[in-house]
């Protein structure tokens, strides 16, 4: 009993040899840790409105601990009826339908730049690469994908312009280099495989934590996308619901800035329109279902981000 | 990235299989291939429109057609750019890319460090956790989260303001607080991830080497600067010409949302991005909006080759390409 213990207050002596002080350490673990709180706070505080009652908020304003609380801020939202479910319905597809294609496409590209004997790698490579160093520009790849490619007011516009990333691409194509042993392909393809039956049967398992990697990038990027929508779509029930938000704000910022002039019928609709605190229940709406998957996916992204940015 | 195949000679008689195979994984790439030309080499071609006097078809003319018969009008598109108004947007664009790249550097190699000295790693795991919380949300939740505490009537500043001194800073209409405001949401935002990436480019080095140092009587401050900072090298510098390369791309999203788009914070939060999303929009200017992408591009463009080309020559290993 006493030897282990001995043994035990040695090895943390060993162990602290090549360590900072304690004083160092508890500093740092201070600074870390006030960082971390600022990086979740915000979320906290938001999630705390979207609870509290509106006297709490007209007497004290937006506080950590509210006088009141209520309901009313979802009980709001709930009221939107179609428009919530039909922008969650929106996000939810677009996030899906966007991440299987892109995934798929993104695999079936990685694939051969991985391959070193495929005769046009380095030219294949060079048509990805090339992209994140130079571009189009903002209004060309607009025109082009409103007029050319019919990307206009359809759940098509929401996905095709980001269906695929150079990034993915390099994330997927170095996991593959680090985790597939080339004899592999090689052992395959004299056992008479097809390119297809090699990639399906013996890559594809190997490569799964590099797709659940680049499938949770993707989901996210679609999930938060509302820059697209800016863009492509006027149509309310194609809105994904980081859209509904942003509109919401424009629209009460419009008849709050306009009410003395629009007069009664102004004054009517700002009653009707949503009150901060619904604002704050739909960000809640929009945050819960990253927030619940984060735990999850975090070590994921962490690992495949590691292993992708590594090497360039 | 694009360094040649190595390609061993076959036999003959594998030739026919070659072809296949090449074929095969021809067809793969060619989705994305597909891809790439319509949405990112086609707009390319689009360039040329910053050079006409491109008009938006009132009537339902073929895009090309009406390209055809738009006027060359030279550079006339890019005097924007000797406005005062443009001076400022560029100044912006430059100036917070600047000062972020080197802040973002700072901070996320200082917190990588400490976070690897933690002697407790379930603390270490909890923060990262936290830190990386951030970078999973949109501008447009984020903006919220900053309004939560400026906002004008119940934000809680604004009300700890009055209360301690009668009277509030108008946050959405004093463009002189943003460049602070504008730099803490970005390292709020972006930190996180470049921690946890250059801490997991730590946690790989090999321990010993941080032992062999200690033997020879190296300080821990000595061991980061001659094993850590080493280590992290070739990442700090690909990241670095990375973002170099975006220098006059800004976030849209955070220059966009996170003001609420309030006209009097210009001044401070104007971007190219966004001086060339509100000038197309409501001016419908096709070539001056097109001269300033190409602009920003070709910019960007010229930075990396030129940043790469330094980094080749001093290192050859860590360039990027």
């Amino acid at each position: 009993m006493t030897a282990v213990s001995i043994n035990k207050h040695s090895s943390r002596f060993h162990l602290r040899l090549n360590q900072i002080s304690r004083g160092t350490e508890f500093l740092f673990a201070l600074i870390l840790g006030l960082f971390a709180l600022l990086c979740i706070i915000p979320f906290v505080f938001v999630v705390i409105i979207s609870f509290t009652g509106e006297s709490s908020i007209s007497s004290q304003g937006y506080s950590f601990f509210p006088l009141s609380w209520s309901l009313d801020a979802y009980r709001q939202v709930l009221r939107l009826g179609d428009l919530l479910w039909r922008s969650y319905f929106n996000s939810f597809l677009i996030t899906i339908v966007g991440t299987v294609l892109s995934v798929t496409l993104c695999i079936l590209y990685a694939y051969p730049l991985f391959r070193r004997d495929y005769k046009f790698r380095s030219f294949f490579s060079f048509l990805s690469f090339f992209t994140m160093i130079f571009g189009g520009g903002l209004i060309p790849t607009y025109i082009v994908c409103k007029n050319l490619l019919g990307l206009s007011n359809n759940y098509a516009a929401l996905i095709v312009p980001m269906l695929v990333s150079p990034f993915n691409i390099i994330i997927m194509r170095t996991f593959l280099q680090t985790t597939v042993p080339f004899e592999l392909i090689e052992a395959s393809t004299i056992d008479g495989a097809g390119e297809y039956t090699t990639l399906c049967r013996i890559v594809l398992p190997i490569m799964k934590p590099g797709i659940a990697t680049v499938a949770l990038l993707t989901a996210l990027g679609y999930w938060n996308e509302w820059f697209l929508c800016m863009l492509y779509v006027t149509e309310k029930k194609l809105y994904p619901l980081q859209y509904l938000l942003m509109e919401m704000q424009k629209n009460s910022e419009f008849l709050a800035r306009n009410s003395s002039m629009i007069g009664a019928s102004g004054a009517e609709a700002l009653k009707s329109l949503p009150s901060q605190t619904m604002r704050m229940a739909v960000v809640v709406f929009i945050v819960l279902p990253i927030a619940c998957a984060y735990p999850f996916f975090q070590r994921y992204v962490v690992a495949g981000l590691t292993i992708g940015s590594v090497k360039g | 990235m694009t360094c040649p195949a190595k390609q061993q000679p076959l036999p003959r008689k594998l030739n026919g299989g070659q072809f296949q195979k090449n074929l095969a994984l021809t067809t793969m790439v060619l989705p994305g291939a597909l891809w790439y030309l319509l949405v990112r080499y086609l707009p390319m071609g689009g360039i040329v429109m910053s050079f006409l006097d491109y008009k938006l078809p009132t009537r339902k003319i073929p895009f090309p057609v009406n390209l055809f018969h738009s006027k060359w009008v030279g550079l006339k598109n890019f005097s924007f750019l000797f406005t005062s108004e443009s001076w400022v947007m560029i100044r912006n664009t430059l100036g917070y890319n600047a000062l972020w790249i080197v802040m973002g550097l700072v901070l996320s190699v200082a917190f990588a460090i400490m976070m690897s000295e933690l002697t407790k790693k379930i603390l270490a795991k909890t923060y990262q956790t936290l830190m990386f919380f951030p970078y999973f949300l949109s501008w447009v939740v984020a903006a919220y989260f900053l309004f939560a505490f400026l906002d004008p009537t119940n934000g809680m500043i604004v009300r700890a303001q009055q209360a301690a001194t009668g009277t509030a800073i108008d946050w959405y209409n004093e463009p002189k607080y943003w460049p602070y405001i504008l730099t803490l949401c970005s390292m709020w935002k972006n930190t996180g991830y470049s921690t946890v990436l250059y801490l997991s480019a730590i946690t790989g080095i090999d321990r010993t080497q941080y032992e062999a140092a200690s033997v020879d009587g190296a300080t821990k401050w000595q061991q980061v600067l001659h094993v850590t900072l080493p280590h992290l090298k070739p990442m700090i510098v690909i990241l670095l010409i990375m973002n170099v390369g975006k220098i006059f791309n800004a976030d849209f999203g955070l220059f966009w949302s996170v003001p609420m788009n309030s006209a009097p914070l210009f001044p401070a939060t104007q971007v190219v991005d966004t001086y060339v999303y509100r000038a197309y929009t409501s001016t419908r200017n096709v070539g001056m909006s097109t001269a300033a992408g190409f602009l920003q591009n070709l910019v960007g463009f010229i930075c990396i080759m030129t940043a790469n080309a330094i980094v080749r020559r001093l290192d050859e290993e860590s360039s990027l390409f």
